[in-house]
């Protein structure tokens, strides 16, 4: 193994990942609800559900991040490293993945393990561990 | 109140993770590339975000009622199952191939770039997918 110095980036990812989680703090201390973007993407999809205009405001802010973000500054640099097919491919496995496992990287890796949840702690090491080894599988068996 | 609260969470969050650099799915595909050159940042993402959480989950574990006078809803079960592990293998593999996870998919919508939209896109029909599976398991 070796580290890929030059992209390492402590102190961004550092602050990135505390303000994920005071958001992650406000929206349980205020709303009482966990952080799951895959959990609500679900119940955005499903009319009807237990509170959905809520879980619906929270989508919103997600999705208008990167527009108040360029009111400020640059945006940062975003790399696609796969094509049309492999990200309908990856969409797929994500979308049904997280459903069928009831998280993603924020519902069972920030929010389940902050509230130390055994299933989240098993989803967490399953998925990344499945991450690992497929990245390993495309880049250095199959080369792509 | 709760649907400002609901909303500034959300932009909080959509904000961490364009700082965290999760937004970039090469930088994500970086992380998980432990054979060639490892970019360790991410595992850093999960450190702050976790060291900030820790506390006010666990005093909200305790409490039947939001700030706000919301139901806690955390969730209950505890118990492993085979969906909960099938489900995360297939979500890892999809994470791995693209660098992209759902959170970062909603933040990179609006940022011009097709290749949100068609993972964006399928990843909702893969949910979709997986309600009428479980509709028709239902029956």
């Amino acid at each position: 193994m070796t580290i890929d110095w030059l992209n390492f980036t402590p102190w961004t990812s550092l602050a990135g990942g505390a303000l994920i989680g005071l958001a992650a703090s406000l929206f349980v201390l205020a709303n009482g609800r966990v952080s799951g973007i895959s959990g609500l993407l679900g119940s955005f999809l499903q009319p009807g559900s237990e509170g959905r205009s809520e879980k619906a405001l929270f989508l919103l802010g997600l999705l208008i991040a990167p527009l108040v973000w360029g009111l400020f500054a640059a945006l940062p640099l975003i790399a696609f490293k796969s094509g049309w097919f492999g990200l309908a491919v990856a969409g797929l496995l994500v979308g049904v993945g997280t459903r069928y496992g009831s998280g993603c990287t924020s519902g069972h890796g920030v929010c389940g393990i902050s509230r130390r949840s055994p299933r989240s702690i098993a989803a967490t090491i399953t998925f990344m561990f499945a991450g690992f080894i497929t990245v390993f599988v495309l880049r250095h068996l199959l080369g792509s | 109140m709760r649907k400002l609260t609901a909303f500034i969470a959300g932009l909080l969050f959509g904000i961490g993770l364009l700082l965290a650099g999760m937004a970039n799915p090469g930088k994500v595909l970086g992380f998980l590339d432990l054979a060639g050159a490892w970019d360790p940042s991410l595992a850093l993402v999960m450190v702050g975000a976790i060291v900030v959480a820790s506390v006010p989950f666990s005093w909200a574990g305790k409490q039947s009622k939001s700030l706000l006078g919301a139901p806690m809803q955390l969730p209950v079960k505890r118990e492993l199952d085979v969906r909960l592990i099938g489900g995360s293998l297939l979500f890892g593999i999809g994470w791995g191939i693209a660098g992209i996870c759902p959170g970062p998919a909603v933040v990179l919508l609006l940022t011009a770039h097709w290749q949100a939209f068609v993972f964006v896109l399928a990843m909702l029909v893969g949910m979709l997918l997986f309600t009428a599976l479980e509709a028709r398991r239902a029956h």
